[in-house]
């Protein structure tokens, strides 16, 4: 790889990953809006809002950066990066196209299953960091949440995996077949409820629950800080939801010409996207108990049950 | 020296920088991210020798899981921002603390470093090769480590939960 590729590859990353998530957040605005029967964001731009979240990206950026005094200083500054950029390296990895991914290593399910964990430390940092009850509260929520959901996450990769025999995001869905959808359905759903789970997204935002904790562990940030967990938020929802896209529901096959494959994969990817946010728009947040009993009860047998399966699968030779 | 040599220098001076850190630390949460940086480090290491899947999966559950429920244990207990005066060891454990790292580390030298040989060779470990090794060759020994965990396991259920009997004795 010259430096050049290597250079070309990096930005085509960084691009995808400061425009996709506008998209999703633009299309949350407004969906949601007409889901609860009111127009979202109109003025800004002219049509339809769509500059709104350009507008917002500009407000954060004016707005005065605080340290609260009783904070650990290093903490709570460095906490966002390391809530944001675990995500960026994640979404390097998912392929769009038949061999066009901005990084293609081997491992890569490892990798973003690797990567996603450690940006969970990101809000547990912020939590700790900022000095305040309803931080420190939110996140103490959010490791009890992303410790119970990290398995059933990790149970359902891992029956996909086992199915095409392969650890490379680019392999599983080269070897996808709609056989699959049916085959690998519990897999899936565990997936995707544990996937809500983990992003901390409404009926499982225990951890940020306005109403009891304010803003949960990102109560004390301001500014660009602040801006960087929201955008670290809907990094998220575009990783797990492509990713999604890629391993369940075929990535790239579809029935257009094999040259059009990469708007299937973010066609798929983003009709994943509004599903989560139609879910946060039609359930309340679960309790917290409700929220573990739901893991362990529901998810983890449920995703061994598919393991089982898949195991069955592979032996007989499905 | 190579690009090989370069990138596992860097990542084990990033290891051995952590873990110097998160015990010399007064911050106890400090110590616990100090412990990523260490194991990051760890990772980064096996990442250059070739053991992908043993680096990704050492982050996964390490730093994934590990320091995540170390982290939730210290916000449960009363984890002071700034130095925390009231657990700190005394010199004389801290010398006995530090001789016995040196020994150890000495030890570990004497034992490893005759088999290098100045260089940094990668050798491809296939995802296959670890499964078959650990699924194969040392299967007794993976499930009776599984087995002490599940004792473990339930013995801390048992404590956590106590004699039902005493508890209604107690209540009003």
């Amino acid at each position: 790889m010259t430096l050049l590729e290597a250079t070309l590859r990096a930005v085509a990353a960084l691009a995808a990953f400061l425009v996709l998530p506008l998209l999703v957040g633009q299309a949350e605005h407004k969906v949601m809006a007409h889901m609860q029967g009111r127009l979202g964001p109109m003025y800004a731009g002219g049509f339809h809002g769509w500059a709104q979240l350009v507008a917002d990206g500009v407000k954060f950026v004016q707005k005065e950066d605080i340290t609260p005094r009783a904070a650990d200083r290093w903490v709570f500054r460095l906490a966002p990066a390391v809530a944001l950029v675990p995500y960026l390296v994640a979404l390097a990895l998912v392929p769009v196209h038949p061999g066009v991914a901005a990084v293609d290593v081997p491992g890569s399910l490892v990798l973003v299953l690797a990567a996603t964990s450690v940006g969970a430390l990101g809000t547990l940092m912020a939590g700790w960091s900022s000095a305040n009850k309803y931080s420190l509260i939110g996140g103490l929520r959010a490791a009890a949440q992303l410790v119970s959901y990290e398995l059933p996450i990790v149970l359902a990769l891992a029956s996909v995996a086992l199915a095409g025999g392969s650890l490379s995001l680019a392999v599983l869905t080269e070897r996808w077949s709609p056989l699959w959808l049916l085959w690998q359905l519990p897999g899936a759903v565990v997936f995707l409820v544990a996937a809500v789970a983990e992003l901390q997204r409404p009926p499982f935002d225990m951890p940020v629950a306005d109403a009891e904790l304010v803003m949960g562990a990102w109560t004390e940030y301001t500014g660009l800080r602040f801006a960087f967990f929201l955008l670290s938020e809907y990094a998220g929802i575009v990783v797990m939801s492509l990713l999604f896209a890629t391993l369940w529901l075929g990535g790239w096959h579809g029935p257009l010409p094999d040259a059009l494959g990469w708007l299937w994969t973010l066609l798929k990817g983003f009709v994943v996207a509004l599903l989560v946010i139609w879910v946060r728009v039609a359930w309340p947040r679960l309790r917290e108990d409700q929220l573990q009993r739901l893991a362990w009860l529901w998810l983890v047998p449920l995703a061994l049950g598919q393991l089982l399966l898949t195991g069955v699968g592979v032996v007989l030779g499905w | 020296m190579t690009a090989l040599d370069t990138a596992f220098t860097a990542s084990g001076v990033l290891a051995v920088l952590g873990g110097l850190f998160a015990v010399t630390t007064r911050h106890v949460v400090h110590a616990a991210l100090w412990l990523v940086v260490a194991l990051l480090g760890v990772a980064g290491s096996l990442l250059v020798l070739g053991a992908e899947l043993v680096a990704l999966v050492l982050v996964l559950v390490y730093v994934g899981a590990v320091v995540v429920l170390v982290l939730f244990a210290l916000m449960l207990t009363r984890a002071p921002i700034g130095p925390d005066v009231a657990h700190a060891a005394g010199r004389w454990r801290a010398t006995g603390a530090g001789l016995l790292g040196l020994a150890t580390a000495g030890l570990l030298a004497t034992a490893l470093v005759p088999l290098a040989d100045g260089t940094v060779e990668r050798a491809d470990v296939t995802t296959t090769q670890v499964a078959g090794q650990l699924f194969g060759t040392w299967v007794w020994p993976f499930e009776l480590l599984s087995l002490l965990l599940l004792a473990a396991l339930v013995g801390a259920l048992a404590v956590a939960r106590g004699d039902r009997a005493v508890d209604g004795a107690t209540a009003p």
